[in-house]
């Protein structure tokens, strides 16, 4: 069952991905991209990270995604229409991208054992299942990360500050 | 169960997907939508650790990983719309203005 929602996901979050990418309507590609958060999202809760999923679901596509589609209308769409949509060096970046992908697959496949189940050190795991999702990563949030915790609030603050200064009239 | 190797394949490939898009496009915006793909699949990566490891600080740095994705595609957009005003144009090879 688990393998099944599994391949199932993962084709769709390729597909998506693809699609995103290659898309020539920015709309069109912003869409699909909201499609695999979505699909992100599924094996999130497919992973039993419930919190996690659900702020992926309330933060990506209900804030930045759609802050994305404000910006798209904003910038107007139809003289992006008929232009070429790759640069000059696409070739190139292409044969890049495919020679990363599998160098990366590669050394995933060949390290495989060091992740597979035995190998894995029983007292590493600290299995705690009596507890909820969400309260064991809230009360994580609250005491061991407290401080990157604070930090990323500041984080938020500078980015609210910054585009409220870089969309002024006159920069 | 699904094994963890699955997930950082998947993710490889996605992540991949991020970077040829980021390489090859020409719209800015969809530039950085290529680079929320690459950092989403970060997350899977973080996510399924966790849930191997049963350990849950790799799902707290999942929500940090977001949080950051939400501050860059706040100014990101930002630095846009700034550069529409001023250029008229989102292609990125035709934002030109530093070239000797």
């Amino acid at each position: 069952m688990e393998a099944t929602l599994f391949y199932i996901l993962a084709t769709m979050l390729v597909v998506f991905a693809i699609l995103t990418v290659t898309a020539a309507n920015p709309v069109r590609s912003a869409v699909f991209l909201i499609s695999a958060l979505l699909c992100m999202a599924g094996f999130f809760f497919l992973l039993e990270a419930e919190f996690v999923g659900a702020v992926q679901i309330l933060v990506y596509v209900g804030g930045i995604m759609v802050l994305f589609l404000f910006v798209i209308m904003l910038v107007s769409v139809r003289e992006v229409e008929g232009q070429r949509r790759a640069n000059r060096q696409w070739k190139t970046a292409l044969v890049l991208g495919i020679v990363l992908s599998f160098e990366l697959v590669f050394f995933v496949v060949q390290g495989a054992e060091v992740f597979s189940a035995d190998t894995i050190d029983q007292q590493f795991l600290n299995l705690d299942s009596q507890t909820r999702n969400t309260e064991t990563v809230g009360g994580l949030l609250y005491s061991t990360y407290l401080l990157p915790f604070e930090i990323a609030s500041v984080l938020l603050l500078v980015a609210m500050i910054a585009a409220v200064v870089l969309t002024q009239k006159r920069l | 169960m699904v094994d963890i190797t699955h997930y950082l394949v998947l993710s490889t490939i996605v992540f991949s997907i991020g970077v040829v898009g980021v390489l090859t496009r020409r719209n800015v915006i969809i530039i950085l939508m290529s680079i929320e793909l690459m950092l989403n699949s970060v997350n899977l990566n973080l996510v399924a650790f966790s849930d191997r490891l049963q350990d849950p600080s790799g799902q707290v740095f999942a929500v940090f990983v977001i949080t950051v994705a939400a501050a860059e595609a706040a100014v990101g957009l930002g630095i846009i719309i700034a550069l529409f005003r001023n250029k008229e144009t989102v292609n990125v090879d035709e934002i030109d203005l530093m070239r000797g």
